[in-house]
């Protein structure tokens, strides 16, 4: 006799991958914020929306392929291979818009109180907001399906999706591979030296405004990345995704502790499953309040988040 | 001579605000009614500015979510007044309840949240204004969701007085006289900014107002001279939630009704937020300029360009483009930015901190000693003033 009926068990297992798969975008998200927040405390409110510019750039390479429509009539072949062009493209768009933002706006202003950088970060976002209203106006766009959404295993009966896979597939490599890079490379291991102190790391010959340039390249290029695979999976884009799917990304990173690397996925994991499961089984419209408050209640209560590794001045 | 003039200017806050007593007079009789509301909808947005002001000029909380406040005033008119619920307050009641339950939503959602700084904090409120939007969307039954609640129609006195008012010797038809029609209800708007404005600037006279400066410029030694931040903070909040809620009632009721969730959102805390920051944040007068400037572009200049466009013969790609309406993000982003980079004292710096830096002996006495009707206690270390800070270092 099973716990569950299999029915429900499926329907759980099926909220969990989509929790898993939206989860891990966020994540990618989330290491943009937390690595930037990591090394000059800054939170960038900004970063959101260039994962919104990020997808729009992505829909609008689509129309230059000719995939905009979908992709019913273009082969397998010609689908991945434009796919992997966005994923290099988006990526270095917003790598370079993230580092040019840093350098014309926040770099002067390394040296004024928090709260400033703060302010002109959430000026940049309304920026990119109405970039984005003139690019696709106000309404929700969407994005071609080109990732079928049919089964891994045909023969079981759970909703395995190839759109489920994909997102499993690109994310899940990058987060291994940002490990690596942080923890073996030299830039690595400067940008940790950069966030425990950046005086220390200047004295001991670091370039931290090099490292600073690195890390919001790296931040940007990762919300590219989920930029694309964002809009390949939900299907949907418009001009507002940026600041929710951006202050979800920042719970997440505030779950797993901000500044904190593996905190960043797991939170992110957290607030994808709170998400899809909230969805499932509590009601649709409540889930957002729900993620807010949570945001609030582990800021109140246990400002280090989960992980904690950083223990900052009382925030 | 020169010190008379500068004298008699030194009020131009005061004047600004009785002439827009004026304003819609000097239109033609055909439009007056239209500029009046408009006017009247940036004299509440001034009030909310000034409600901002209260948490951000003087407790140096960056706060995202003043919208928040502004819509449970405006929901709670909308809900004691509409006649699908079976309540039908009347005014003068809806006016106290609003800005009560703001007061007190203040203090209680916000109490909490002030065991963080900086940062953190803002982002904190910002989640809480999210959080009232949501509430707002969900409960349908009560809010009519993403509808809004209308008509928002309410007596200006309660029924049960009416006997009272008749044997004073009103007559029926004076009663059941429409109280919001044109210069009515914008006198009252009016009235209630000036009186708010008035209420702040004998705030900023007073002992309380000198605790919340002190504490907003350094609350370490702020506590070490006896003071508790907490519960100025609190003071600060409530305070803020009952002039927010205030404005909500006003704004409830001159438009009719609710107006749905997305009028109460971030959008509109940042525009107050720009406006503070392009006054000048800590300076009350700033704030009136800072919202003329924005809320004028929002809600009058963006109107009339737009319907001006709207009558050319070009394309509606070009059309789309040039509408003023569809720039107010990028407008109000940009103020941001460029106000942080290269005057983050705002248009207006704090009076009394130019002085300070020009004469300190005698600024000091005359802040303290001798406080004339226009010296503004402003601040000289506001939160986000890197100008100040740099001196501090």
């Amino acid at each position: 006799m099973p716990l569950l009926a299999s029915a429900e068990l499926d329907q759980l297992i099926q909220y969990i991958i989509i929790g898993l798969s939206n989860g891990s975008l966020y994540a990618l998200i989330a290491l943009g914020y937390t690595m930037v927040y990591g090394i000059i405390e800054l939170i960038n409110f900004a970063h959101g929306d260039l994962f919104m510019l990020g997808s729009f750039l992505a829909l609008t390479m689509l129309s230059w392929f000719g995939l905009d429509k979908g992709g019913s009539s273009a082969s397998t072949f010609y689908i991945s291979f434009s796919i992997a062009i966005l994923l290099l493209a988006v990526p270095i768009f917003c790598a370079f818009v993230n580092a040019g933002v840093d350098y014309l706006i926040y770099k002067p202003l390394r040296q004024a109180p928090k709260l400033a950088p703060l302010v002109s970060a959430i000026g940049v976002s309304f920026i990119f907001m109405n970039i984005g209203l003139f690019w696709y106006g106000p309404v929700d766009v969407a994005f071609p399906s080109l990732v079928t959404r049919e089964k891994v295993f045909p023969s079981s009966s759970i909703q395995f999706s190839y759109q489920a896979l994909m997102v499993i597939a690109v994310t899940v490599p990058i987060m291994i591979a940002l490990t690596v890079f942080v923890k073996y490379t030299n830039i690595g291991k400067a940008m940790r030296a950069t966030a425990q102190n950046p005086t220390a790391a200047a004295l001991m010959g670091i370039d931290v405004n090099r490292v600073i340039s690195i890390t919001f390249l790296l931040g940007g290029a990762l919300a590219g990345v989920a930029s694309v695979i964002y809009g390949l999976f939900n299907n949907t884009v418009s001009y507002q995704m940026g600041f929710q799917n951006g202050l979800y990304a920042f719970t997440a990173a505030v779950v797993g502790g901000i500044g904190n690397i593996p905190g960043a996925v797991l939170g992110g994991l957290l607030i994808g499953l709170v998400r899809s499961l909230g969805s499932g089984y509590i009601d649709e419209k409540w889930t957002e309040a729900m993620i807010f408050l949570i945001l609030i209640l582990i800021l109140i209560f246990r400002p280090t988040g989960l992980l904690g590794a950083r223990v900052r001045e009382k925030v | 001579m020169k010190s008379i003039l500068k004298q008699i200017l030194q009020f131009w806050a005061v004047y600004y605000l009785i002439l827009l007593g004026a304003v819609p007079y000097f239109f033609p009789a055909d439009s007056r009614l239209e500029i009046a509301t408009k006017f009247n909808s940036l004299m509440i947005y001034s009030l909310l500015a000034l409600a901002l002001h209260v948490i951000v000029g003087y407790t140096g909380i960056l706060h995202l979510g003043i919208a928040g406040y502004f819509g449970i005033g405006a929901y709670m008119t909308g809900i004691l007044c509409t006649p699908i619920f079976p309540f039908e307050f009347c005014f003068l009641y809806l006016i106290v309840i609003a800005i009560v339950t703001a007061a007190i939503a203040a203090v209680v959602f916000t109490a909490p949240m002030l065991r963080l700084r900086g940062d953190y904090l803002a982002l904190v409120t910002l989640g809480f204004g999210q959080i009232i939007i949501f509430v707002i969307q969900n409960m349908e039954s009560i809010t009519a969701g993403t509808q809004s609640l209308s008509p928002v129609d309410p007596a200006l006195v309660p029924k049960w007085s009416y006997p009272l008012f008749k044997s004073l010797g009103f007559s029926e038809t004076w009663l059941n006289y429409d109280w919001k029609i044109f210069p009515n209800f914008y006198l009252l708007t009016l009235l209630m900014l000036m009186l708010v404005y008035w209420l702040l600037h004998n705030l900023e006279q007073s002992a309380l107002g000198r605790a919340l400066v002190a504490l907003r410029e350094d609350e370490l030694a702020a506590s070490c001279m006896g003071l508790s931040p907490v519960k100025l903070k609190l003071i600060a909040l409530a305070l803020a939630g009952a002039i927010s809620g205030l404005a909500g009632c006003l704004y409830v009721t001159s438009i009719s009704s609710t107006a749905g969730p997305k009028d109460y959102g971030f959008n509109r805390s940042i525009l107050m937020l720009c406006c503070l920051i392009l006054g000048g944040l800590g300076n009350r007068r700033g704030l009136l300029v800072g919202a003329f400037i924005l809320v004028g572009y929002d809600t009058i200049l963006a109107d009339i360009l737009n319907t001006q466009i709207q009558q050319t013969t070009w394309s509606t790609k070009v059309k789309n483009l040039l509408q003023p309406s569809n720039w107010k993000f990028a407008l109000f982003g940009g103020v941001l930015i460029l106000i942080m980079r290269y005057r983050p004292e705002g248009l207006f710096p704090a009076q009394r901190k130019s002085r300070a830096v020009k004469t300190p002996l005698e600024s000091a006495s005359q802040s303290t000693v001798s406080p004339q009707g226009s010296v503004s206690i402003a601040p000289s270390n506001s939160p986000l003033d890197s100008n100040s800070a740099k001196q501090e270092n």
